[in-house]
Formats: C-alpha cells, sequence, structure tokens
C-alpha cells in the first residue's frame, strides 16, 4: 500500500494517460450513449442552439430502416462465413507449417506478410485480380477487353468468365470475392496465434500417443484440438469480433459505393451504415447504430464464451 | 519376455554446423535384460541411459546395433509396432482428459482383431487402476491429483494394453522424498505382480539398488558393470562405479602399496598380497571402519553426528574429510584429538591410478 501522503504522487504519474483516456475513450463513450438517446439528435443544430428531448427515436428509425437490415445482414453473412473457414484454414497451414523443418521460418514469413500489409492496398490488389474491364454485352466472353487473372484462370481451364465484382454482378458472387479477401486477410494472425500455440505444447504427449499407437487423425482430434483449443477460442471470439467491425475490406474492393457500380451499398456492413449516418450529419442515427453493433457483438462474445467454456479444456 | 540389446549404438549428429563432431550417447551397449526382471539403468545425468531407454521403445532409431524382444527383430520396427508401455519422467498425461479418459486413451487404439468392446476397455482399465490403487480418482483431470497420483495414473496407463515391455524414464524424479520410498515400493510390487520385464532409468543409486534384479552402471555411454545390486557394491570393477553408489559416499585416499602392505599416508593399513609395488587409490566404504584405538589407521576427529542406529563420524585425513559409519554400541569421546580405526579387508578397494581399474588382492 502506498502512504497516504504519497499518493498524490502516483496520482501525478498516471494523470497524462488518465487524462487522454477520459478525453478520447471514457467521454465519446458517454457522448455516444446522451447522443443515441437524443431524439433526431444532429450535431450542427445542437451547435446552433436547438435542444433536443430524451427518447428512443432513433433506435427505432434505425430499425425500421431498410438499409440497416441489409447492412446487418451483409455483417451477419460475412462473419459466419469466414470466421469457421479462416479457423479452420489456419489451423490447417499451421499444423502443416509446425510439422516441417525446412523452410519453416521462409514459409512463416511469407504467410505473415498480409498482416503488415496495408488493407487498402490488398484490397486493390484483389479487385484487380477479379475484375473485368469492359462489360458483358450479348454472350458471356464478348467484348472482355482486359480480364482479371482469377478470370484468366478460369478461361485457361475451358470456364467462361465470371463477373466478380462490376456492373451486372450477382451478389453471391460478390460475397464469394468478400470471403476470400477477408479470409486471405485473416490468416496471418490465426495462423501466428495458432502455431505459437502448437509449439508451445509438449512433445510428450505425441510421443506418448505414438508409443500407445494412435493414428494421426485420432492424435490431431484427441490430443492437438483440444490442447489448442484455448488458442482456438480466442482466435474465435476475436474473428467474430473483427467480422462485425467489417468496413475497409468492402472498401478496398468495392470502393466508396459499396457494391457494384449498378447497386451501390448492395455489401454495406454495419459500420458502413454509422458511416453513413455520420456523413450526413446524424449522430443521433450513428450513435444508436453504434450502440446496437456494441449490443450485438456483446451477445456474441458471450455466446462464445459460454460455448468455449464447455469446449476448452483446462 | 527378454530384450536384448547387440552392440547397440547412438550417435548424435553434432549441432554446430562447424565442428563435424558428433555425440556418441550409447557405445556399443551389449546387455540382456532377463524376462521378467525388473531392471535399472543407472549413471549421472549424460551417460546415455534414457536414450537407451528410448531406443527400446522405438522413438530413438539406433545408430548401430540390433535390439531383440525375445528372438523378434524390432530393430527396425516403428514404437507403435513393439507393444512398449512408457512412462515419461513428468509423466505426460493429457491434460484435457480425466483419469479414466487417459488410461482408456491406448485401448481405444486398438484396431482389427484386438479391438475390444466398450465394457472389455472399461474393465481393463478398471483392472490396470485397481493395480495401481487409483480407482477412486477415475474421474479426476490430472491438474486434480498429486505427483505421486499422477504417477500411478501414467504406469496404469502404460500396463492397461499389457506391453511385452515396461519403460520407465526417472520415475520417481518428480516425488518429493517421503513420496519416493513409497512409489518405489509400489513399482517394485507391481512389477512383481504383472512379471512385466520393465526397464527403468535412473541416477539415484540408492533407488537403483533397492529396487532392482540387475543393475546397469553406465558412464559417458559406455557399460561400466551389470550385477545384482549388492553384488556391484560389494565388488565395483572401478573407481567409478565405487563412488557412485553407496551413502555417504566411498571414501577415497591417496596411497600406495609396498612390500605387500598398503600405506594410506604413512600408516600400513592392511596387508595385500601379491600386487605390485605402486602408487594408488584407496577406496574404503564408511560401514569399512572399526572403532579401535590400537588400530592402524589414525584421522583427526572433526565431529560425530549421531544417528540413533548408528553414528557418522567425521575426521580428516591428509586433508580430506573421511566419513565412517560406526555402531552406536561403542563411545566414541568427541574432545579426543585423534581417532584411530582397523579397515575390514572386504570394504577396501584398490585402484590403479590412471586406469582407475581395480586391483585386486
Amino acid at each position: 500500500m502506498v502512504d497516504n501522503k504519497q499518493q498524490w504522487k502516483a496520482w501525478l504519474y498516471l494523470s497524462p494517460a488518465i487524462i487522454l483516456l477520459l478525453v478520447f475513450t471514457v467521454w465519446p463513450i458517454i457522448n455516444t450513449i446522451r447522443m443515441a438517446f437524443l431524439d433526431g439528435y444532429k450535431g450542427l443544430e445542437a451547435a446552433g442552439g436547438a435542444t433536443f428531448s430524451f427518447g428512443v427515436q432513433n433506435f427505432v428509425k434505425v430499425v425500421k430502416y431498410q438499409k440497416f437490415l441489409q447492412c446487418l445482414g451483409n455483417t451477419a453473412l460475412l462473419c459466419v462465413l469466414t470466421v469457421p473457414i479462416s479457423t479452420l484454414l489456419a489451423l490447417f497451414i499451421a499444423v502443416c507449417l509446425n510439422s516441417i523443418k525446412a523452410l519453416q521460418k521462409p514459409l512463416q514469413t511469407i504467410f505473415f506478410l498480409p498482416y503488415v500489409t496495408n488493407t487498402i492496398a490488398i484490397g486493390m490488389v484483389f479487385a484487380a485480380m477479379f475484375n473485368i474491364v469492359g462489360s458483358f454485352i450479348g454472350t458471356q466472353n464478348e467484348l472482355i477487353s482486359n480480364a482479371g487473372i482469377i478470370n484468366n484462370i478460369i478461361t485457361f481451364f475451358g470456364g467462361s468468365n465470371v463477373n466478380w465484382i462490376n456492373t451486372g454482378s450477382s451478389y453471391a458472387a460478390n460475397i464469394a470475392v468478400m470471403v476470400v479477401y477477408i479470409v486471405w486477410n485473416a490468416l496471418p494472425f490465426k495462423i501466428l496465434i495458432l502455431l505459437g500455440g502448437l509449439q508451445s505444447v509438449n512433445k510428450q504427449y505425441y510421443e506418448a500417443a505414438k508409443v500407445d499407437g494412435t493414428s494421426r487423425s485420432r492424435t490431431f482430434w484427441r490430443i492437438t484440438v483440444p490442447l489448442l483449443s484455448p488458442m482456438i477460442a480466442y482466435v474465435v471470439i476475436t474473428g467474430f469480433i473483427g467480422g462485425f467491425k467489417e468496413y475497409s475490406s468492402v472498401i478496398g474492393i468495392f470502393g466508396q459505393s459499396m457494391g457494384p457500380a449498378n447497386d451501390a451499398g448492395r455489401l454495406n456492413t454495419m459500420v458502413g451504415f454509422i458511416y453513413d449516418a455520420l456523413s450526413s450529419n446524424n449522430q443521433g442515427r450513428a450513435s444508436a447504430a453504434a450502440l446496437i453493433l456494441f449490443g450485438i457483438i456483446l451477445v456474441v462474445t458471450l455466446i462464445n464464451l459460454y460455448v468455449s467454456k464447455k469446449r476448452v479444456h483446462y | 519376455m527378454k530384450v536384448v540389446l547387440q552392440n547397440v549404438t547412438k550417435i548424435f549428429p553434432s549441432r554446430n554446423k562447424k565442428s563435424k563432431e558428433s555425440v556418441i550417447a550409447v557405445d556399443d551397449f551389449t546387455f540382456t535384460v532377463p524376462d521378467g526382471k525388473l531392471v535399472g539403468l543407472l549413471g549421472p545425468s549424460g551417460c546415455g541411459k534414457s536414450t537407451t531407454l528410448y531406443m527400446i521403445s522405438g522413438l530413438q532409431k539406433v545408430s548401430g546395433g540390433k535390439i531383440y524382444f525375445d528372438d523378434d527383430d524390432v530393430t527396425d520396427l516403428a514404437a507403435e509396432k513393439r507393444g512398449v508401455g512408457l512412462v515419461f519422467q513428468n509423466y505426460a498425461l493429457y491434460p484435457h482428459m480425466t483419469v479414466r479418459q487417459n488410461i482408456l486413451f491406448p485401448l481405444q487404439n486398438l484396431k482389427g482383431d484386438d479391438k475390444l468392446s466398450k465394457d472389455e476397455m472399461l474393465d481393463r482399465a478398471t483392472t490396470a487402476a485397481r493395480l495401481v490403487q487409483i480407482d477412486e480418482l477415475m474421474d479426476r483431470k490430472p491438474s486434480e491429483l498429486s505427483g505421486g497420483q499422477q504417477q500411478r495414473v501414467a504406469i496404469a496407463r502404460a500396463l492397461v494394453k499389457m506391453p511385452r515391455v515396461l519403460l520407465l524414464d526417472e520415475p520417481l524424479s518428480n516425488l518429493d522424498a517421503r513420496l519416493r520410498l513409497q512409489t518405489r515400493e509400489e513399482i517394485r510390487r507391481i512389477q512383481r505382480e504383472t512379471g512385466i520385464t520393465t526397464v527403468f532409468v535412473t541416477h539415484d543409486q540408492e533407488e537403483a539398488m533397492s529396487i532392482s534384479d540387475l543393475i546397469v552402471v553406465m558412464k559417458k555411454g559406455i557399460i561400466q558393470q551389470i550385477g545384482k545390486p549388492q553384488d556391484v557394491y560389494d565388488d565395483p570393477v572401478n573407481l567409478f562405479v565405487a563412488k557412485f553408489l553407496g551413502t555417504p559416499p566411498i571414501n577415497v585416499f591417496e596411497g600406495k602399496v609396498e612390500n605387500g602392505a598398503l600405506y594410506i599416508g604413512e600408516d600400513a593399513v592392511l596387508k595385500v598380497e601379491g600386487v605390485e609395488d605402486k602408487a594408488v587409490n584407496v577406496g574404503v566404504r564408511p560401514e569399512g571402519f572399526v572403532y579401535d584405538p590400537a588400530g592402524p589407521l589414525s584421522c583427526k576427529l572433526t565431529g560425530i553426528e549421531v544417528m540413533g542406529r548408528d553414528m557418522s563420524v567425521v575426521s580428516e585425513k591428509d586433508g580430506k574429510v573421511v566419513r565412517s559409519i560406526i555402531n552406536s554400541d561403542v563411545t566414541v569421546d568427541p574432545t579426543l584429538a585423534e581417532v584411530r580405526y582397523t579397515l575390514k579387508p572386504n570394504k577396501v578397494f584398490i585402484f590403479d591410478k590412471t586406469t582407475e581399474e581395480r586391483i585386486r588382492f
């Protein structure tokens, strides 16, 4: 216990961090809640002296908004698709990496590269890969002057061009591109965590299993996965949290329109919805949407924790 | 089933790429573990005893030589096909499984004709658990068990598949002193009851001596001596073995042989016939000293430690500490400046100064 007379010193040393936190974290949270419950709050009008009454109008508006449901649906769909795929893929790659000796370090570096690369830059490369220049007129392979690498590969194997992200593309094709991109982007972090977990597993468990004649698949499912379960739970939970905050990946592929040119906003997400509300000076509605997103993430995380308590061993 | 090791050698390649030196962990090891016996591999750390054990298990490949289980050559057989039970130094119990699941695990691996029904498996697991007296702990996780209990679970897991050979790597090193005594009796009992040929590794000579039928003393990958514990203790082949066995350890003096008499310092302590005159190392077991005011060996008394049954007399001879165990019926006056002993000839060993080999007399 610090001497009472000395306590002011402790507070003094802590004050820079505390003041910054209060100004930039604690106050914005409180203010968000305040704005969310002020009916029809608009920052500019508030600055002009207008007053707003307390109420839940913002929430009602958000929930009734057709676009909001679309954004929520997109976000949830991307989460449900990408988290399991990227986790399983990361587990597979981590196990493979862990079991090889030669080239392990260089491959580890290669797999980690997306992590240190800018999301938007990656998005632009993916957009170029899936892109077509020109448009489909008439039959599918007509008038495409310049297809992206993915379509080149498809046509090389005898398929026909797919309109992935351009005008007239289907929602399924859009989502497929998003899933590939998000999974690829999410892999490095997950591989890193899982590989770290694998490398800290005591080798003697495997020797014991070997002496007892355990098959490879049984060793994997009965020993590796349970021993990795804390890391897997961590990766899944952070994956869902990250998934619900998905935004820049859509920007990376589709740009500001958040969808193919003929259907802007088709792939908008929750965070995108909040930004849109902000840019139209509807701080009240944005705050309400942010709180709803917070609530959803909280519930999903609690469910995750509940499940992992049953599934995560020791 | 007997285990035969024939010229078994293990060479580890050097880790340092610049020096091409490789490490010979086990050098030309030839030895037979007789059927149903408990054999202790004994030596200081780094002597290759664990490596030998792992080569028997199949987890380590031999660099040369052959290993037979009875008449089957298992040298190139994978670990899982050898039918050995292995208990690891830190037990390697699966932390996420209960005791029951841990013990069942090897049985669930059985395939084809060996496949057991669920009831048979539970039966076998319960029998194994009873044998090591942990049948009341079946639903606990390893983290909820004491060290001694974990050890028993590990033994049960190794025994449940009825291995042809049971291998134990430093089985007692993670236990406290009291538990160690108890568990080593336990291991002996379990081995007797099951009659499984058992090899265990230890650096603790007392442990090896107390429960083994045979001990193999190793140093730097080379077998020094093989024999019944008492025989090896009473008749060591060289200074290393003499020093390694026994607590308190053997007392070693600089001495010499002259005209058929053995000298320690200036004291002629024993008659030795047929040994050529030269400087030698003399080893005297602590129990080889007989307190005798008229005895030939004189030492400077420094202290007496009473231990009840007997006492330990600490003295000095030519600057070296001498520890002797004297029956407590004898009274030694602690104020004396000098104690004198006669030596029991069968507790005195002479070793060559350079080769450290035993010189018999």
